[in-house]
């Protein structure tokens, strides 16, 4: 156990989600009716209040909208690397849709593994896929 | 319009214990204490009590506190969720209750023990997460303080706030806490440069800018306006309260939709205003929900007190302070150092300002305003005298 919290992939509804980023894809919930793009995912649309949507790659290129970084007292597995950056990313196909992620040096690098005092909001950014025990999870580097 | 709420009731009885960390007394213990102070304070039976109303959060059952306390029928109980966005929504409710006929005499609280480690909610959390915080967990946003650095960070980006406008309000309600002999900060003052040098919690958030960890109990007594005139202390009529939820929000993770600085604080404010005779103007001194101290620039401007982005610089020149500032706020010390009881103790010194027995008491407070956690679904209250 990395002692990392983590995602329940087993929800019907982020299932595909989480299957995208095993693969090395961002998916994003786009409703049928509406071509409405949701995030977090959410059965229902709330412009067209209907229930089908499909799961559709995106460029994964975004931009930090925000940082926090975090000092300890974390849950240990987290005060180990800290500090370390948390951003949210503003996403290229709609400024609206926006993820929590971590820059970081590369894919498989740690939460550390860029000086959180060098991530500026406005930073470009590209996603890529970290293995974290049988989940993978979205990450950032710069671009 | 019909305004059947407006000044129809009254906060007639606040009862509190003392705040401490590691009380020996149990959650249950404290919450009937503040009740039966609170029933003291007003001279109410318990067995007049016929509502009872709190937090979702809160741990101890309508049930319980009524074998303790000694209360008659039960004929009305009520619970509002979503943590600190809670405690002025609970008084509402209970107004409401009064209001409509549902309840005669209605007591709120809230009681938390929360100092002990094991009591931290972000610390118990699962590994595998299903709530909405599995898309902000997993990469290390792990608390409270680390959701708000995210909005306290953008918010300082589009609109030039600094850590000295955050140290305002961190060193305004030291202040009134240095004046209050029962606040857990009365006797430790602080400095700007303390502030400045605080050790990091969430950047760009220190310790200074969160609240404290509080063990304690507050409790408020409502009744109709009518049989407020009867009893001994001065009313604390509630002349509005409203609820907000604005759409498209996500509690605490606000990130997701078009316009995250738009917190709820603006859907309540809405509703407040709209059936009030009074507008932030006529507000004499305000008590704003201060888990953190980016939410008071963030309320001052969602209730209007300010243009949307001065929140910030509001708060310059000792605007928040007693007795000279243009909205003296927190004046008991706020959760930042007062006490952190999801924000119930910000209700009792609304109450106190309107009864002329605040420590730091506003001259011709006539109007009291008090909020709840803004970033989260929320409430807010305006009693008058």
């Amino acid at each position: 156990m990395s002692g990392f919290l983590l995602p329940d992939d087993s929800d019907p509804l982020t299932h595909p989600f989480w299957e995208g980023a095993r693969r090395g894809e961002l998916l994003m919930q786009r409703f049928t009716a509406s071509g409405h793009y949701c995030w977090p995912p959410r059965p229902m649309d709330p412009v067209s209040r209907t229930l089908e949507y499909e799961w559709v790659p995106l460029s994964g290129r975004g931009t930090v909208w925000s940082i926090a970084i975090p000092h300890p007292p974390l849950l240990p597995a987290y005060t180990d690397l800290a500090p370390y950056n948390v951003v949210v990313v503003e996403l290229e196909e709609d400024p609206h849709l926006r993820m929590v992620g971590n820059v970081v040096a590369s894919a498989d690098a740690p939460l550390n593994s860029v000086d959180p005092h060098s991530v500026q909001i406005g930073d470009p950014v590209q996603v890529v896929f970290a293995p974290v025990e049988d989940m993978v999870l979205p990450r950032w580097v710069k671009r | 319009m019909i305004t059947p709420l407006k000044d129809a009731t009254a906060i007639v009885g606040i009862g509190q214990t003392a705040f401490g960390k590691g009380l020996e007394d149990s959650e249950l213990s404290l919450a009937c204490q503040a009740i039966s102070l609170a029933l003291d304070d007003c001279g109410i039976a318990p067995s007049e009590v016929d509502g009872l109303a709190s937090y979702t959060l809160e741990s101890n059952r309508e049930v319980d506190v009524a074998r303790n306390v000694g209360l008659g029928d039960i004929t009305w109980f009520s619970q509002v969720g979503y943590g600190g966005g809670a405690g002025c929504g609970v008084v509402t409710q209970a107004a409401m209750a009064v209001a409509t006929g549902q309840a005669e005499v209605v007591v709120a609280w809230r009681a938390r023990k929360r100092a002990s480690k094991a009591s931290r909610p972000w610390a118990n959390v699962a590994q595998r997460i299903e709530d909405s915080m599995q898309w902000s967990r997993p990469w290390g946003l792990l608390r409270p303080v680390d959701e708000i650095a995210i909005l306290t960070r953008r918010y300082m980006h589009e609109f030039g706030a600094t850590r000295d406008h955050l140290a305002n309000v961190a060193l305004a309600f030291r202040k009134h806490a240095n004046r209050n002999p029962v606040a857990t900060m009365y006797a430790k003052p602080l400095t700007r440069e303390q502030y400045m040098e605080g050790r990091w919690i969430s950047e760009p958030l220190c310790l200074f800018d969160n609240c404290l960890e509080t063990d304690g109990a507050l409790a408020c007594v409502v009744v109709s306006a009518e049989r407020a005139k009867d009893l001994p202390q001065v009313p604390a009529y509630i002349h509005a309260g409203s609820q907000g939820i604005p759409p498209e929000h996500n509690t605490m993770t606000n990130f997701y939709n078009a316009d995250p600085l738009l917190g709820p604080s603006w859907a309540a404010a809405k509703a407040l205003w709209r059936y009030s005779d009074f507008g932030p103007a006529d507000v004499k001194v305000a008590q704003l929900y201060d888990a953190f101290s980016p939410l008071v620039p963030l309320s001052l401007e969602g209730y209007g007190f300010c243009a949307r982005g001065e929140g910030a610089a509001f708060t310059d020149d000792g605007a928040l302070e007693w007795p000279h500032g243009r909205l003296p706020t927190n004046t008991a010390g706020g959760g930042m150092s007062e006490a952190y009881v999801h924000g119930f103790n910000l209700v009792l010194e609304g109450v106190r300002q309107i009864r002329g027995t605040s420590t730091s008491q506003v001259d011709g407070a006539d109007v009291s305003f008090v909020t709840s956690g803004e970033g989260v679904p929320t409430s807010a209250l305006l009693l008058r005298k």
